[in-house]
């Protein structure tokens, strides 16, 4: 039966200098099967794939790709046997053709003249035989997200692959976008090609796979056939606990009668006529599909976009924030959906990120008090546990999990009253996600407010109080949490 | 122990890169290490030194100033006029032209946050105009003939210490002050890091960035200062091409010219490395034209370490 097998990782171990990434892991591709490979962060699935395609030398352990034997791979290598990984930053030029895209660094030529007509035939070709539609001529920087990912996976049949390893393919897609993914996927698995798919969206994973392997800790566990088996033990599996406390419970500490902020009428930034309160301490979820408005309404909360129009009321008094700055000293707060892009600043310590945005106030004649910038810090990292040798690592070197600690620490630092959650999970593992959502709880019962905004409706309905809908910039629905329901939900969202 | 060990010697391998250049060329030639010849050093380095510091607040944010030899021109110019063709006192003199220094540092602000050009576009734009402008009030011919008391900015001693070693030594101090202990340094090293984060944290990046640009136009006009009162002539071409020694030294002291990451102490060493290779080169008859030669060498061989390592790093 070993002839089944497309690619076959054997024994790989990756040893760093202090740290052993994988330890003995194994694991077979079938010919056509779709293989999903889960496990929290830092279970080592990158360090694995990456082994495929030639950016990790193993330390010891064998790569057999169609009963060839590798001790380890180059990008030349992987690309001449048919490994092709997409990754979550797209190798694509924005400023040329799809097709042109589709042939980088190997172009159709005539001599020393690019041959673009057979290029776009060529590409015409080959997303039809994807059942996709994208104009060959388009710039790539032109499409969406979705579309350019659809050119990633031609590129890759294009060269022939056998085996497509996509690493968390759907994290930038739409709801939409995501559906055509699979159907791509499911069209590849017909015509033979053999995938590997990491996500961290279990829905996901039963949808799509034929098996599972689950790595912990870079170790490997265990294989399950998806369909004989069930979340709860895949869960328990990757994070080696049960995880029954998911969305651990609240007492409600919200006052009906007591509104922390109201908006009145208010547009602009793509939303229209918003209408809303949120009382003192409760969770107000928003939901809705992604490009629904959710994110740009907020945004003009704190300040970081223009409302055209309407009354927004804080606290009893009318705001028009016109900076993050002054949302912030109003006691507005935003935790970023991209936390490595606008949450965190990577380069710089623990402790100089939760005291950025009150440094001000900490220092006197603009020389900062040192003593209180390390007690707030530490005052931070004992209250939220946060895991980390010293205050003064930078925060590159910290977890998802952590990162995000690092960043609600900062707006408790800054004594904000109402912070606002954009994804706050975001590819977050699953253990990591039970302390968030626990550290959300405790924010809660110092008496602070929470706007949470979550794409995941599980979340949505286990930690809101309320759930507010919108739908193209507009409120469709409101429910109270003995109605919350997620076909309900899901019909407002959709709701045009 | 072993590893921290390792750490600080990259840290500080600047530093050893300045101490074996010191040991070669006090071996080479016994004039270098006479005191004369150390305060020399440190006379000739002291106006680079004082504009280096702007510069790093500027690379910092990951930003770039073209600007600052034109400034120093400019600064040269205008107060050599103020004081010899309209008669203004020395004093009124020198703070109408640092003001006037950190004026053009505003307007570099105001092209690159306001208005959104690129730094390296907007400094050279800003380039070209004072330069010109420093012609047209000059009429391209120098000015001379200033108080007696000028010149001690420049050439003076305080004891066996030139003024000009002592101008620089101050403004370290408060450059390495407004780095380590001021709050808005704390905002270069977050904005050069990452600005959509640092806005999102409550900085006001465009305000950060009016202020960096204005004290590297403020330190450049007192470098400015410092070389008038030394040459003791205004010349229409007193800083031509100034900003790229300047750029050198800050680059040498391992700033990182994509933003975020940079210490003041190892730009002063950047600073004393490009002064000792001049002076040693000069002691050791090597023509000018193979120090330009040598100069591009180290860069790339400072530089090349420093991303060979970062390179490795990352694999």
């Amino acid at each position: 039966m070993k002839d089944d097998y497309i690619l076959e990782l054997q024994h790989i171990r990756k040893e760093y200098p202090g740290v052993v990434a994988l330890k003995d892991v194994s694991l077979e591709v079938k010919k056509g099967e779709i293989l999903a490979l889960i496990g929290e962060n830092g279970a080592g699935k990158s360090t694995l794939i990456k082994t495929c395609s030639g950016a990790v030398i193993p330390t010891s352990g064998k790569i057999v790709i169609n009963g060839k034997e590798f001790t380890h791979m180059s990008p030349q290598l992987a690309a001449e046997n048919g490994i092709a990984i997409i990754y979550q930053e797209f190798n694509n030029v924005k400023g040329l053709s799809a097709a042109e895209n589709l042939f980088l660094g190997n172009p159709i030529r005539k001599g020393i003249v690019v041959d673009k007509k057979a290029m776009e035939k060529e590409a015409e070709k080959a997303f039809a035989q994807l059942n996709i539609k994208i104009d060959p001529k388009t710039l790539v920087g032109d499409l969406t997200v979705g579309y350019q990912q659809m050119i990633e996976i031609a590129k890759a049949i294009l060269q022939d692959a056998k085996v497509l390893i996509m690493d968390e393919p759907s994290a930038p897609l739409t709801t939409a976008e995501v559906e055509s993914m699979f159907k791509v996927c499911e069209l590849l698995r017909q015509k033979g090609v053999s995938i590997i798919y990491i996500s961290h969206r279990l829905e996901e994973i039963y949808r799509l796979s034929d098996r599972i392997v689950v790595l912990r800790d870079g170790e490997y566990i265990k294989t399950l056939i998806t369909k004989d088996s069930h979340v709860d033990e895949l869960i328990q599996l990757m994070v080696g606990r049960s995880l029954s406390e998911t969305f651990p419970p609240r007492e409600e500490t919200y006052k009906k009668d007591e509104i922390i902020l109201e908006l009145q009428n208010v547009s602009g930034n793509g939303d229209r006529n918003i209408n809303l309160q949120v009382r003192k301490g409760e969770i107000l979820g928003l939901g809705g599909l992604v490009g629904a408005g959710r994110t740009e309404l907020v945004q003009m909360i704190f300040g970081a976009a223009k409302k055209t129009e309407g009354k927004m009321i804080f606290k009893g008094e009318e705001i028009n924030p016109k900076s993050p700055r002054e949302a912030i000293d109003l006691g507005i707060a935003l935790v970023p959906e991209d936390r490595k892009r606008h949450g965190v600043l990577l380069g710089i310590s623990i402790k100089n990120n939760i005291n950025m945005p009150i440094y001000k106030k900490i220092s006197r004649a603009s020389v900062i008090n040192n003593k209180k910038e390390l007690e707030i810090a530490k005052k931070c990292e004992e209250e939220l546990l946060i895991k980390t040798p010293t205050l003064h690592q930078i925060v590159k070197n910290l977890s998802g999990g952590n990162q995000q600690k690092v960043i609600i620490g900062k707006w408790l630092a800054a004594n904000s009253e109402l912070l606002i959650f954009d994804e706050p999970t975001r590819g977050i593992d699953v253990g990591a996600k039970a302390e968030i959502y626990k550290l959300m709880n405790e924010v809660i019962a110092s008496g602070k407010t929470i706007l949470l905004i979550s794409s995941e409706m599980e979340e949505l309905m286990g930690m809101s109080d309320r759930i507010i809908v919108l739908a193209e910039g507009r409120i469709t629905g409101e429910l109270g949490k003995e109605d919350f329901n997620q076909e309900t939900i899901m019909k407002m969202a959709s709701a045009v | 122990m072993k590893s921290t060990i390792i750490k600080i010697l990259k840290e500080k391998a600047i530093w050893m890169v300045f101490i074996i250049l010191f040991v070669a060329f006090s071996l080479a030639n016994p004039r270098f290490l006479s005191s004369s010849n150390l305060f020399t050093i440190a006379r000739q380095v002291s106006m680079l030194g004082i504009a280096s510091i702007g510069m790093t607040f500027v690379i910092l944010i990951s930003g770039i100033d073209l600007s600052t030899g034109s400034i120093i021109t400019f600064v040269n110019i205008v107060a050599a006029f103020l004081m010899v063709n309209m008669g203004f006192g020395m004093v009124t003199a020198i703070i109408l032209s640092l003001i006037l220094s950190i004026l053009v540092g505003v307007l570099n602000g105001c092209l690159i946050s306001t208005i959104g050009i690129p730094a390296i576009i907007a400094t050279f734009a800003t380039q070209i105009v004072f330069e010109g402008a420093s012609y047209l009030i000059s009429g391209g011919t120098p000015i001379y003939g200033f108080d007696e008391r000028f010149k001690v900015i420049g050439q003076g001693y305080l004891g066996p210490v030139p003024v000009p070693v002592i101008i620089m030594i101050v403004c370290f101090a408060i450059g390495s002050f407004i780095l380590n202990k001021s709050y808005f340094g704390r905002y270069f090293y977050a904005v050069g890091g990452n600005e959509e984060a640092s806005k999102l944290s409550g900085i006001r990046v465009g305000v950060t960035k009016y202020l960096v640009y204005a004290l590297s136009g403020l330190f450049a006009g007192l470098a400015g200062i410092v070389m008038l009162s030394r040459t003791n002539s205004a010349q229409p071409t007193a800083g031509l091409g100034y900003e790229f020694d300047v750029i050198t030294c800050v680059v040498l002291g391992g700033v990182s010219i994509t933003g975020g990451y940079g210490k003041m102490s190892n730009v002063i060493a950047g600073v004393l490395i490009i002064g000792i290779l001049t002076n040693g080169m000069v002691l050791m008859n090597v023509s000018t034209y193979m120090q330009m030669v040598v100069k591009g060498i180290v860069l790339v061989l400072a530089v090349g370490f420093d991303s060979l390592q970062k390179k490795r790093a990352l694999t």
